[in-house]
This record gives structure tokens, sequence and C-alpha cells, in this order.
């Protein structure tokens, strides 16, 4: 990223706190309420950026620029917190997301597996998002959900004691389709039943 | 509310509020119940009470976790006069049967009860724990009508700061974050510095993966926290107070937000507290997943919305911390321990546990157990007790292998010191740590290299890249044990990672690099024979090694 050298050229847009553009975008409108709640104070930078995430989906270099003249802050140092905490992403996340808790209890109760079964079932990689931009496989280091190990999340919902069938079954569910590559024995393959997808609903869980 | 007085009232009131419902239903509304879907359990004991008409003589309480996770959603009945009944693995249909059989017709619903006289519960003594599963975290009367507040009120009213610290101090309350520092003796420190721009921090960043007492404290008591750190400000001169917190716990974040909403409508945070000098702000600070940022200065780091890395100490933050100015950090379940202590006296909480380690610990409990969950025990329990009564054994006719504490920075404790009392020096002398509380238990299906693996991807992933002997030591590290857990190692590799182990401890910048060596050390001191066993000859591990390299690069 050249942000330092774009900021440079950009001159000083310290003196004045202009408005976050586009102005029309609605995001920007967000954006320039949260800066204005914190007062624009600088050690506030954490917080601003969970907002951006909040608000954008991840964290983009135009953002970033932005978010460094409203708190007046060298460019180098927002874009050095931002890389620094494991939770900050620059890149979009998939349009479905499935997360495998790591942590120890999970670890030791089988998460490797139910982090390979997604991945071959769906030709993702861990901590990557699929090429047509479907499905995104991420790890979560622990939710704190360990006596019910092991733990994923199929879009934000709790799938406590999973399986990888489950996984699966819970991705096909909400739309994710099998590669498009290698899908040929996948797209015949028939859909689970929706007894096994409900499981992960809450409340449908046994 | 503005003095004493309006504190008892407030009690009372609460108080005879509850007294008049003939029943109250307990739901368990924590992370772990609602995951396994007690908001449709509750919903149903609501609308099958509400179609018999008896919703009026009823309270629903969504409460904290009431501990046994693995057999949630866990519901308890408490009738007017009689035994509590605590109901597991109540799924909708059972929560009807429960709402109309007991809590209408009063026969209580067997096959869905769960002894409270069993052992999971029997074994546990509660301090910081004692409103989990009893008050619904949201209203802060609920705490108030359990004593709430009241350690606060009367250290203000009736003691000195000095007075607080001795009270801390005597009690032999240590850290409960890991390191098991002395609380009274941190206090002190504070107390003495010279500033009128003192912090009191409460470190909920639990960040060791397998562990979450500190989360369930922060969302199901967190008024005790808050109580906990205004007595630490009180006790040592500090105006503000600070609560860092993971950003991976939204539900502690919006509760604690909450809390001190209510505390400051309530007059028990902000100026003048019950008539007197004293002054106190909190404010909630998240982290955005950073294991480092449980190191006290890369915590403040962080707080001052920086990269989280640590820095030397000396000097140590009650000299220089927040901005420059004196700050001490306490863990979550430390502070949540203080308002007890004021209330019930240093004598009862020092009679509790050991004679180094007073008072009780909170474990997460998990890994190859029947019964997993959050439980608070006396210290010098034996791990015996805790894994095979409480914890209910290992199922599935599997033997129980090891436990391991501390997480990334501790070790583990193989079964044949299952006897050893649970302590800080105990453990320590086993070569593990007492740490914040993490007990993932360990059946003969579990490889100790891989372990040892597992937690090295871990510090190396979460090292801050400051210091070298951490930054190339945990990366070099993993590498070996990759090696080894691959078939790819040699009695050498074996020997080139003590080393290893020996530079990173004594050479790194903080606490992640120092303990990181620690579950390599504890593992190979206990189950060398696993290492050895996949230590090959050097033309094996050579081949080995060219064939996963060209794969990779296939």
């Amino acid at each position: 990223m050249t942000m330092a050298s774009e900021h440079a050229a950009a001159g000083n847009a310290h003196s004045d706190r202009a408005p976050v553009r586009p102005p029309d975008d609605p995001r920007a409108a967000l954006l320039n309420t949260q800066l204005k709640k914190v007062r624009y104070r600088a050690d506030a930078l954490i917080e601003v950026l969970h907002a951006v995430q909040d608000i954008y989906g991840h964290l983009s270099g135009d953002v970033l620029r932005t978010v460094a003249d409203a708190l007046e802050l060298p460019p180098s140092r927002v874009l050095g917190v931002a890389t620094f905490y494991h939770l900050f992403t620059f890149e979009p996340r998939g349009e479905h997301t499935c997360t495998v808790c790591t942590g120890t209890a999970c670890f030791v109760k089988g998460a490797d597996a139910l982090m390979q079964g997604v991945s071959e079932a769906f030709g993702v990689g861990q901590d990557e998002t699929r090429a047509d931009g479907a499905v995104s496989l991420l790890q979560a280091r622990c939710i704190g959900s360990c006596g019910l190990a092991p733990v994923a999340l199929v879009d934000g919902v709790v799938v406590a004691k999973a399986k990888p069938d489950q996984l699966v079954a819970a991705l096909r569910a909400a739309g994710v389709d099998a590669p498009a590559a290698d899908g040929d024995n996948e797209a015949e393959a028939p859909r689970r039943s929706d007894d096994e997808a409900a499981a992960v609903v809450p409340g449908g869980a046994a | 509310m503005t003095n004493a007085v309006d504190l008892f009232d407030l009690t009372q009131k609460e108080r005879e509020a509850q007294a008049a419902y003939r029943t109250t239903v307990l739901c368990c509304g924590s992370t772990a119940c609602l995951s396994g879907g007690a908001q449709a359990t509750q919903d149903a004991i609501a609308s099958a009470l509400e179609e018999r008409g008896v919703q009026q003589d009823v309270r629903m309480v969504a409460t904290g976790c009431m501990g046994l996770c693995s057999r949630g959603p866990l519901v308890k009945i408490r009738t007017r006069g009689g035994e509590d009944v605590l109901y597991a693995d109540v799924d909708e249909a059972a929560g009807r049967t429960i709402a109309e059989d007991h809590v209408v017709g009063g026969e209580v619903v067997a096959d869905k009860q769960l002894s409270l006289t069993h052992p999971f519960f029997a074994r546990q003594e509660r301090v910081v724990l004692e409103n989990m599963g009893e008050i619904d975290p949201n209203r802060i009367e609920e705490y108030i009508a359990r004593g709430g507040y009241t350690a606060l009120r009367d250290a203000i009213t009736t003691m000195t700061p000095a007075g607080v610290v001795e009270v801390v101090q005597r009690s032999g309350l240590r850290g409960r974050g890991g390191g098991g520092y002395p609380a009274g003796t941190k206090w002190g420190l504070l107390a003495k510095a010279v500033s009128d721009q003192k912090t009191v921090i409460a470190n909920g960043d639990e960040g060791d993966p397998g562990a979450y007492m500190d989360r369930t404290i922060m969302e199901d008591d967190p008024h005790r926290v808050l109580e906990g750190l205004a007595l630490a400000a009180y006790a040592t001169g500090a105006k503000q107070g600070y609560i860092y917190v993971r950003a991976e716990y939204p539900v502690a974040v919006r509760r604690l937000e909450q809390a001190i909403r209510q505390a400051k409508r309530h007059k028990l945070l902000g100026k003048n507290l019950f008539n007197s000098e004293f002054e106190f702000n909190v404010e909630i600070r998240i982290g955005a997943g950073a294991f480092v940022c449980g190191e006290e200065t890369a915590l403040m780091a962080s707080i001052m919305g920086q990269r989280g890395t640590p820095v030397l100490r000396p000097p140590y933050p009650t000299e220089r911390g927040l901005w420059g100015h004196p700050s001490m950090i306490n863990n979550v379940e430390t502070l949540a321990n203080v308002p007890t202590i004021m209330r019930r006296g240093a004598d009862w909480f020092a009679g509790i546990g050991t004679r180094t380690s007073r008072g009780t610990k909170v474990f997460a409990l998990a890994g190859k157990l029947r019964n997993t969950g959050l439980i608070e025990v006396p210290m010098g329990i034996t791990l015996r007790e805790i894994v095979e009564e409480i914890g209910g054994g290992v199922p599935d006719g599997k033997a129980f292998k090891a436990a391991q504490t501390g997480g990334p920075s501790g070790g583990c404790i193989p079964v044949e010191h299952a006897d050893t009392s649970m302590d800080y020096d105990s453990l320590l002398a086993l070569g593990s740590i007492m740490g914040s509380g993490g007990l993932i238990v360990m059946d003969d299906d579990v490889a100790m290299p891989e372990v040892a693996r597992y937690f090295m991807r871990f510090c190396m992933d979460e090292s801050c890249g400051k210091c070298l002997p951490c930054r190339a030591g945990t990366f070099e590290m993993h590498q070996l044990l990759d090696a080894i857990c691959e078939g790819r190692a040699t009695a050498a590799t074996l020997a080139r990672l003590e080393i290893l182990c020996d530079v990173v401890r004594t050479d790194s910048l903080c606490g992640l690099g120092q303990t990181a060596p620690n579950p390599v050390l504890s593992t190979l001191h206990y189950f060398r024979d696993e290492y050895e066993a996949r230590v090959v000859p050097p033309k094996v591990a050579a081949e080995a090694t060219v064939a996963a390299t060209s794969e990779r690069s296939a």
C-alpha cells in the first residue's frame, strides 16, 4: 500500500477536519458519527477501526487514510495498528462464513477435522475466501464455549459439539455450492436433508 | 441514591418484590446455554405459563452461567419455602412439561432433574461466582439485593484507603490472571505513588484459548467487576478506571456498558460517592485480537490506541503506566474477589485454600470429560478430585492421561501427579502454572508432541515481533515440532529444540516469550518417550524432508 506517499502528496489535510468523503455515501455518514462520538481522539484509534470494519466490512486503504486525517495521525501509525491486531481484515469476506474455533478444548476434540471437512467439501483454504467470493473459512482463537467443544460458527450461528458433516450441511443449506472446478461428483450429491441443517439453528440443537 | 440509607432501601424493596412471587424460574442465559437453545426453552416455559394464566405468580429470570455447560440448557425452579430443583438438557418440550407439571402442578419432573448434591455442585465453593445462576445480570437491583455495593459503601464511609489495602493484603489474595502476585502488595505500591492522575485497570483480555472464566464474570455479574474496581480505586487514590475487554466478547462489552450506566444513575460511579470526596469513573476499552495484550505494558499501549507491544519493566506500571501516570492492572477475577472479601473479612477468605494460596479459583473445565463447564473450587483441591468427582471422569472407556493448565504459557500435569494440590506453588513445582484458569483434560488419544506443536503455533502467531528470541525462536521451535510430529526429525532435532527452549525462555522481553517454551518443556519432561518414538535415523529424516518439500512445491 502506498498510503504514506499519497498522503504526503495530498498535502496537509490536518488543519481542517473535513467530513469523510464522499458525503453522499451513507457509510461515510456513519463513520463521521462514530468519529464525532470519540471526539477525534487519537487514542480511540482501535475503536474507530472496529467501527470502520463494522460499517465497510473490511479496512481499505482509502478509509484508513481518511481515519488518519480525521484523528491527525500519520497513516503509517494507522496501518501499523490495523495490521497488528488479528481481528482486522483488509479483504472483503465471502458471502457466507464458517468460523471454526481452534481453542485448546476444540483442538483436543477435533477442530482440525472440522476445518478439513469444510475445506475439502467447498474447495476453500483455511483463513481464505474462495475465489468466487461465496464462502470464507476462518478460525477463531477461542469463542469461550469450551464446554460445548468442538464449536464452529456458520454465518454467526453457533454450532455446538459440531461434526464436519453438520457444518457442510449447514453451509449447503445457506446456499454455498461445491467448487466449480471439480464440482462433478459434488454437484450430483444429494443435498442434505433439512433435519440435519435444522440442527444448527438455535433451538434446534439437540 | 446518594447515601448508605438508600442502598438499604433499594435492597429491601427488591427483596420484597422478589418474595411476592410464589415461584421463580431461573433459566440459564449464558452464551453456552444460548447456543444450546436456551432462548427457545425460555419462550416455551413462558408461553406455557401464560396459557395456564399463572404468569403473574411466577418470576422468570434469565440468569448467568449455572456452570454445567455440557448439560445445558439448565433451568432451576425455586418455590417459596421449598428446595431448589435443577433441570438439565431442557429443550422446548421439556421446558413445557416442567412449566405444566412442576410450576403449575407441583410435581417434580424426575427424568430431567439433576440433583444439586451431584458432586459437580457439591464439591464447589462459590465466592467469585456466588451470584451466577441467581441474578439477572441486566438488573443492578438484583446485584444490590444480594449485598452488592455494600462493600464499597462501607469502605468509603467507615474505612481509610490504607485500611482497605490492609484488608486485601491480610486476605492473602493473589493475582488470578496467572502470575499470582500478591494483590495487596500491588495495591500498596499504587497507593504510595504520588500523583493525582492514577488509574486502575481491569484486565479482561482473556487470551488463553480454552478459558472463559473472565468472560463469564463480566457477562453474568458485571457489577461485581465495577465494585471491585471502585474499591481498588478508593484504596489506591485513583479517579479513573478502565476495563479492557477482548473484542471477541461482545456480550461482556454490552453488559459492562449497561452496568456502568446503571451505576452512574444510582450514583455508585461518578462524583461524591456516598457523600464523600471520592470520585471514580470507568471506561471500557476493546481489544482487537492480540494475545500479547494480556501483558500489562502491552495492554496499556493498546488502551492508548497503539500497537500492543510490551516494554521492559521496570519501571513498573505503578510507577509509570498509562500516559506516564501511575497505574495498576488487576485481572477481572482478582477484582471480583474483592467485594466479597471486604464484606466477609480477610480472615474468612484466608480460611479457604492453602497457606500460600488463599481463597478459591475458577476453572474452565474442558476436554475429555463427562461434565464440562465452569467451576469454582477451594485452592488445594487435588486434580484427581476435579477430574474424577466434579468432571465425572473421562468418558468412552478411555484413560485420563494428563491435564493442561495455564494454556500456551503453562504445562501439563500427568496422571501420576493427579494427587497434587491445585495451588500456585505446587503447580509451579510440577513445571506447570496455575494460569488464568483453563483446565483441559486429555485422554490417551491425545499425542503430547502435537499438543506442544499446537501451543507453539499459537505463540508463533501471537508473538508481537518486537524482540528476536520470541519472534524467531517461536517460529524455529514450531518448525522443529512440525518435523517431530511428521516423522522428519532426528535425535539432533530434539537436542536443538531443547537448546532453543532455553534461549527463548531466558532472553525474551516479556512473559509471552519467556513462557512460550513451557508446554514443550513440560511435555518433554513427562512424555519424552512420545518424542523419542517419533525420532527417525538421519537418512529417513532426509528422505521425508525431501518428499515433504517437493509436495509443497508441486
